[in-house]
């Protein structure tokens, strides 16, 4: 398998083609995302490629964008459907969660969704509270939605890959801040099934739960706390629904310690329920209170200043790791 | 078809839209009308009786609507229906054995028990689903037509929905992005004067929904939705109209619902006049058919009486399955949550 450099992009960009061609059932729509190629590259040339058949621009409608995905994936098509923003998922939520997430239970099996969702969450860009927010956990609490947070080029292309060839609705929330990220992608398609976690790095003093782009700053922290001697296993699990528990339980099991970083707000967050995993299944080998490192519960502000103070970075994170280390 | 003085709006179907009615198209629409009928009372009174659970939503006075619609589609066309949607499902082709088991819970039901009253679909019929969420099912209906068009293959889709859902968000955004795309649609409003308990004048300026497609770009086109003829008519030329490509047509059906919003005991809060539900009950839409059967000598009497009395009997072997049909059991309650 040929592997070379691209961007976090570039990745999904070029699984999004693969994943066109191998299949023509899968087609394309959203805001800006036929021209414009979407306002973050993530469609270029897709138009080109594809046609006006199977990527097509919509009027801003993102109940009807959804819908429309609803509809046509019931009826067996797999429609790749875009939200731009992540922010803007409240405008299409009935559809998402009591539409899409709900239509195989309520009908009794009868129905399957093969919806693909993509958007673009996070912060750090000074895009102020309605374009910097990570919703991850009020989606992966609606049982028949799958949540997938591609943190590195490689995931970005197996996740939107895995998350077309899904048989459920899935959402793919791409990050921002990691656009130009660059890293190795292999030329071939290939998928990356949803709740499969990844050790990113391997240590025996504290496991790390990281969720999409703190993937990337508890990987420095890391080498920060290696100086310290301080050994840090890094666990992604990729998708935070499903989640899998089993990987990131042995692997406090083994560490017996446990932080768990998020860009989202701390009350509620993913991080709630990783950690109450972790007590309930593991709880005999802990040697500390787990610990979480995450957004203050606030909206996000505007002020680069206050938005430094409110995303979670290497060093708190790095902080964090020292205070759960620390104990007992 | 003839225009009024709302430029936009055209009052259907034309002029001797009945006149060559077969006796065999009147008895098949009166038959789903009273399959609708007896199915309702039957369920009003099996859910007040405290026999079935569940939320119930009767469709006994709006039967002409979804029987002249889905009489000229086809399995391979889609649907979306409302919580008001027992009626939709009959004359989509639902089978009463397994509605009635679903309104009970059983396994044998349409969902398995999952569902229940407000979420009966069944794909293999093209019933996308009841929708509890006012205006839910709208969206839906888009991506089915948009997935006819995608295919080629020749099928249209509907979705019906009430006169509070013309004012909800997902209505505008469906009905917009249909007529952008052209797609092959049937927006079908029934509009029985009420949203829930809240009248029409008090939830619209406007005396006729159908109004509302000129704002889109698509004709609309007003029909008496007692008039089961008539709504078939119209139906048919907005299906001609989708498959020819030119796109969505909203049809807005004036119809009345003889029974509360829930349930079957009647008016439980006096939000309508007696007289009111009086007077549209005289024109219940079955005996409007009867009659009109009767007149042209195309169906005796007795005849009619047979279509009420074979479905009575239809629908007691019904429940009387349901009633004998397995529980679900708890141990597989995670089980269709996702696609494995």
């Amino acid at each position: 398998m040929t592997t070379r450099e691209l961007t976090y992009v570039k990745a999904f960009n070029e699984g999004l083609h693969q994943a066109m061609a191998a299949d023509p059932d899968v087609f394309l729509v959203g805001e800006d995302v036929a021209g414009y190629g979407g306002v973050f590259h993530m469609f270029d040339g897709l138009l080109t490629e594809f046609g006006d058949k199977r990527v097509k621009d919509t009027p801003i409608s993102e109940q009807a964008i959804i819908g429309l995905g609803v509809g046509a994936a019931a009826r067996g098509l797999r429609p790749v459907c875009d939200l731009m923003f992540m922010d803007f998922i409240g405008v299409a939520m009935d559809q998402i969660f009591n539409q899409a997430a709900k239509m195989k239970y309520m009908f009794g099996g009868g129905a399957v969704v093969p919806l693909t969702i993509t958007t673009a969450g996070g912060g750090g860009m000074s895009a102020a509270a309605q374009h910097s927010q990570s919703l991850e956990a009020w989606l992966a609490h609606i049982p028949g939605l799958k949540v997938a947070l591609p943190a590195s080029p490689y995931d970005a292309k197996g996740l939107i890959v895995g998350a077309i060839r899904d048989d459920n609705p899935t959402i793919v929330v791409m990050n921002k801040k990691m656009l130009g990220v660059k890293g190795p992608v292999p030329e071939e398609i290939y998928a990356i099934p949803m709740g499969q976690a990844n050790i990113v790095r391997a240590g025996t003093d504290i496991t790390v739960v990281a969720i999409g782009r703190m993937v990337v700053e508890a990987t420095k922290a890391a080498a920060t706390l290696e100086a310290e001697g301080i050994s840090v296993e890094i666990i992604d699990p990729r998708t935070v629904q499903p989640l899998d528990t089993p990987a990131i339980i042995a692997s406090v099991k083994k560490t017996n310690r446990a932080l768990i970083v998020h860009e989202a707000v701390e009350f509620g967050g993913i991080g709630a329920e990783i950690s109450s995993q972790i007590q309930e299944h593991a709880f005999d080998y802990l040697d500390a209170p787990v610990g979480r490192v995450a957004a203050p519960f606030s909206p996000s502000p505007y002020a680069p200043i206050l938005e430094n103070a409110y995303m979670p970075d290497a060093n708190r994170i790095a902080a964090g790791i020292r205070s759960v280390v620390g104990r007992g | 078809m003839t225009q009024t003085a709302a430029p936009s709006v055209q009052h259907g179907p034309s002029e001797g839209y009945a006149d060559d009615v077969s006796r065999e198209l009147v008895l098949e629409l009166h038959r789903t009308m009273v399959r609708i009928r007896l199915f309702e009372e039957h369920s009003g009174k099996l859910v007040e009786s405290g026999d079935m659970p569940g939320f119930l939503h009767l469709y006994v006075g709006e039967e002409a609507v979804a029987t002249g619609v889905m009489s000229v589609f086809t399995d391979a066309d889609q649907m979306t229906s409302t919580h008001r949607g027992h009626g939709h499902a009959i004359a989509k082709g639902a089978e009463f054995r397994p509605m009635f088991a679903e309104l009970y819970g059983k396994t044998t039901g349409y969902c398995k028990g999952r569902g229940g009253s407000m979420h009966i679909g069944d794909t293999q019929k093209g019933m996308l689903g009841a929708n509890a969420i006012v205006g839910g099912g709208i969206p839906i209906a888009v991506g089915a037509a948009f997935a006819s068009q995608y295919r080629g293959d020749g099928t249209v889709a509907a979705s019906f929905f009430g006169d509070g859902a013309t004012n909800i968000g997902a209505f505008h955004e469906a009905v917009n992005m249909a007529a952008v795309w052209d797609l092959p649609v049937l927006f079908v409003c029934e509009n029985n004067g009420y949203a829930e308990f809240t009248a029409q004048g008090n939830h619209m300026k406007l005396d006729d929904i159908a109004e509302r497609a000129a704002s889109y770009g698509i004709p609309g086109v007003v029909v008496d939705g007692m008039d089961v003829l008539a709504v078939r008519a119209v139906a048919i030329e907005a299906v001609d109209r989708a498959k020819r490509g030119e796109g969505p047509t909203l049809i807005e059906a004036k119809t009345y619902r003889f029974f509360d919003h829930q349930g079957i005991k009647g008016m439980r809060i006096p939000y309508r006049d007696p007289a009111e539900v009086e007077a549209w009950r005289e024109r219940d839409a079955i005996k409007l058919l009867e009659a009109v059967g009767v007149a042209r000598g195309l169906v005796s009497e007795s005849e009619f009486a047979a279509n009420w009395a074979d479905t009575e009997a239809e629908i007691l072997d019904a429940i009387e399955f349901a009633r004998n049909s397995p529980d679900p059991d708890p141990a597989d309650i995670l089980d269709d949550v996702y696609s494995v």
